[in-house]
């Protein structure tokens, strides 16, 4: 897979980063994709923050593991997020396996793949990593930020670490903290990934292999709870996986077993068992308030950015209560916010399907913002 | 109710930051945007009003008045609007104190229960009125405090919420309502406009 990443678009930041963690990185590569043309008034970039197990190749073909991208829903020409029209931007995260600076890559002072002495990041480290990128592209000003889930957290970072470096933001699905269960889901998600032997204490790259059924594992508790309870019922109810009857044997007998281990099977081939630990922890890490003396109020002072929050009915991972919380944060701060609630059963994975009322809210939204961005520039 | 609107936005000064509660499709907050460059923001129960909001690129958050006012903090709006929805709920009282905590000023419209039709219809053929602005029957209609502008502003004048203006409306026509003249505006107006602090 490394040969394969080598014809990737990379940035190499040389403006050293001070991590959270008290770490200063600097000359580290933070691998990128985009789609469509950033126009002549450079008023036409969007930039996505990709979730956990995200990467950078939102929309078309991702080269690498030539699969779709996973927001072919949402983006691509003529989509909710129309490439003919916007310029979309999206990096990896650091710590991530797509060609970012990750616990995967070689540690220059060991010639080894990092393993555990990658340091320890958190979201805003991964959020000013990105802000970089800006930078080079030479955009002062985005037209909108947005991003689902983790993605949502980092939009979230980016706003109030980046004050009106975006028009508009739309965050989705997602809180400004994490919550006890989605530290508790993350923890189950890094043991199962810790206690597989051949994980070796982040060691493996060495020899070469994967903690493949560890990290399979780990898959499996996420994938669960990216679906509601009534989602997964009528989609596998009781159904059996090509069999008539039970076979008194532990072997997959219900399609919804059968299900989660091909989800966990397919996702060892393009994921690192490290970078697991290292994003949930940068998630658990996550909350914005304890950034800020006073709280969330202080954290989203002065924003000019107009703000849709976006939450489904249907998510137990970033209830919509959370979603609303962090309304009533940017509403308290004077924030220009917006909110609405998609009802649907597609649980917390609603973003990353084929949701129609989700996607014309999002077209519509942007869409707005485009002409109002466009007038204001004009003023 | 294109009236309304009018006399709406001729209560407000430019440049102002607003609530419109219970915004519907955003109408009147845009045109309260183009006429008076206000801000303007909305809350709104309808799912698919919310969305026709945000297509229109207004600020709207979904959501019920009743229970979720509390998000807004103090005085944070200089006025907040209340179209002809105080008596859906079930405790305008309590939703009206809420209002006045969270702007400086807040509008009020009702559709007046004391409106001669109104009346007229109950008392000729002993039914509960269905007329333009009371479109519903007693079985399907949202209305659950019902009142005419008279109780309105007697309700103000005991729980010692300021008055500062109250104007009727009857069709194209719309007059100041004071309290030498409220017998009469209370009988002849089909909606109460409520300007208070």
């Amino acid at each position: 897979m490394d040969e394969k990443l080598k014809n990737i678009k990379k940035l190499n930041v040389s403006k050293p980063l001070l991590l959270d963690c008290k770490q200063t990185v600097k000359d580290f590569s933070l691998a990128y994709e985009t789609y469509g043309k950033l126009n002549e008034s450079k008023d036409n970039a969007i930039l996505v923050f990709h979730a956990l197990t995200g990467d950078q190749f939102v929309s078309g073909v991702n080269p690498i593991t030539k699969r779709e991208g996973w927001w072919v829903t949402a983006v691509g020409p003529g989509k909710a997020i129309d490439t003919n029209k916007y310029f979309v931007i999206c990096a990896n995260v650091i710590g991530g396996c797509m060609g970012s600076w990750g616990p995967k890559e070689i540690d220059k002072k060991t010639n080894e793949p990092y393993g555990l002495n990658f340091p320890v990041i958190t979201i805003r480290d991964i959020v000013k990593a990105q802000e970089t990128l800006l930078d080079y592209l030479g955009i002062k000003k985005l037209l909108c930020a947005t991003g689902g889930s983790m993605g949502g957290m980092q939009l979230l970072q980016f706003c109030a670490t980046f004050p009106n470096r975006t028009f508009s933001a739309v965050p989705i699905a997602c809180s400004t903290s994490h919550s006890a269960q989605n530290i508790a889901l993350n923890e189950l998600a890094r043991q199962a990934i810790m206690a597989d032997p051949v994980w070796d204490k982040g060691r493996y790259l060495k020899k070469n292999v994967q903690p493949k059924n560890g990290l399979a594992v780990a898959r499996m508790v996420g994938h669960i709870s990216y679906l509601s309870e009534k989602g997964m019922q009528e989609k596998f109810g009781r159904k059996l996986q090509e069999k008539a009857d039970y076979e008194f044997s532990f072997d997959a007998d219900f399609q919804v077993e059968s299900y989660l281990r091909h989800q966990g099977f397919t996702f060892v081939e393009r994921f690192d068992a490290n970078s697991v630990l290292y994003i949930t922890r940068a998630m658990d890490y996550f909350d914005l308030a304890r950034q800020f003396k006073g709280g969330l109020v202080e954290a989203f002072k002065d924003q000019k950015t107009k703000f849709l929050v976006i939450s489904f009915s249907s998510d137990w991972l970033y209830t919509t209560k959370e979603n609303k919380d962090t309304v009533i944060a940017l509403n308290a701060s004077g924030a220009d916010v917006s909110f609405a609630e998609i009802k649907t059963d597609k649980g917390h994975d609603s973003f990353l399907v084929n949701e129609p009322e989700f996607l014309k809210t999002l077209k519509g939204f942007i869409d707005s913002m485009y002409l109002k961005f466009k007038n204001e520039k004009r003023i | 109710m294109k009236k309304e609107f009018k006399v709406i936005a001729d209560l407000l000064p430019k440049n102002v930051r607003v609530l419109d509660v219970g915004c519907g499709d955003g109408s009147l907050m845009s045109l309260l945007i183009k006429e008076k460059n206000i801000q303007a923001r909305g809350l709104e129960l309808v799912e698919e009003n919310v969305k026709k909001c945000i297509y229109k690129g207004l600020s709207v958050i979904e959501g019920n008045a009743e229970t979720e006012l509390h998000q807004f903090p103090n005085q944070s709006f200089d006025f907040v609007i209340l179209s002809q929805t105080l008596q859906a709920f079930y405790n305008p009282e309590k939703v009206l104190k809420d209002l006045l905590r969270v702007g400086k000023s807040v509008i009020i419209s009702i559709p007046n229960f004391g409106y001669w039709k109104v009346r007229t219809k109950l008392l000729f053929f002993g039914k509960m009125p269905v007329t333009k602005t009371l479109p519903n029957t007693w079985y399907n209609t949202p209305n659950l405090h019902m009142c005419t502008i008279k109780d309105l502003f007697d309700f103000c004048l005991e729980k010692n919420i300021k008055i500062n203006k109250v104007v009727g409306v009857n069709e194209d026509k719309t007059s100041e309502i004071k309290k030498s003249n409220l017998e009469m505006k209370n009988l002849f107006s089909k909606l109460g406009i409520f300007l208070l602090s």
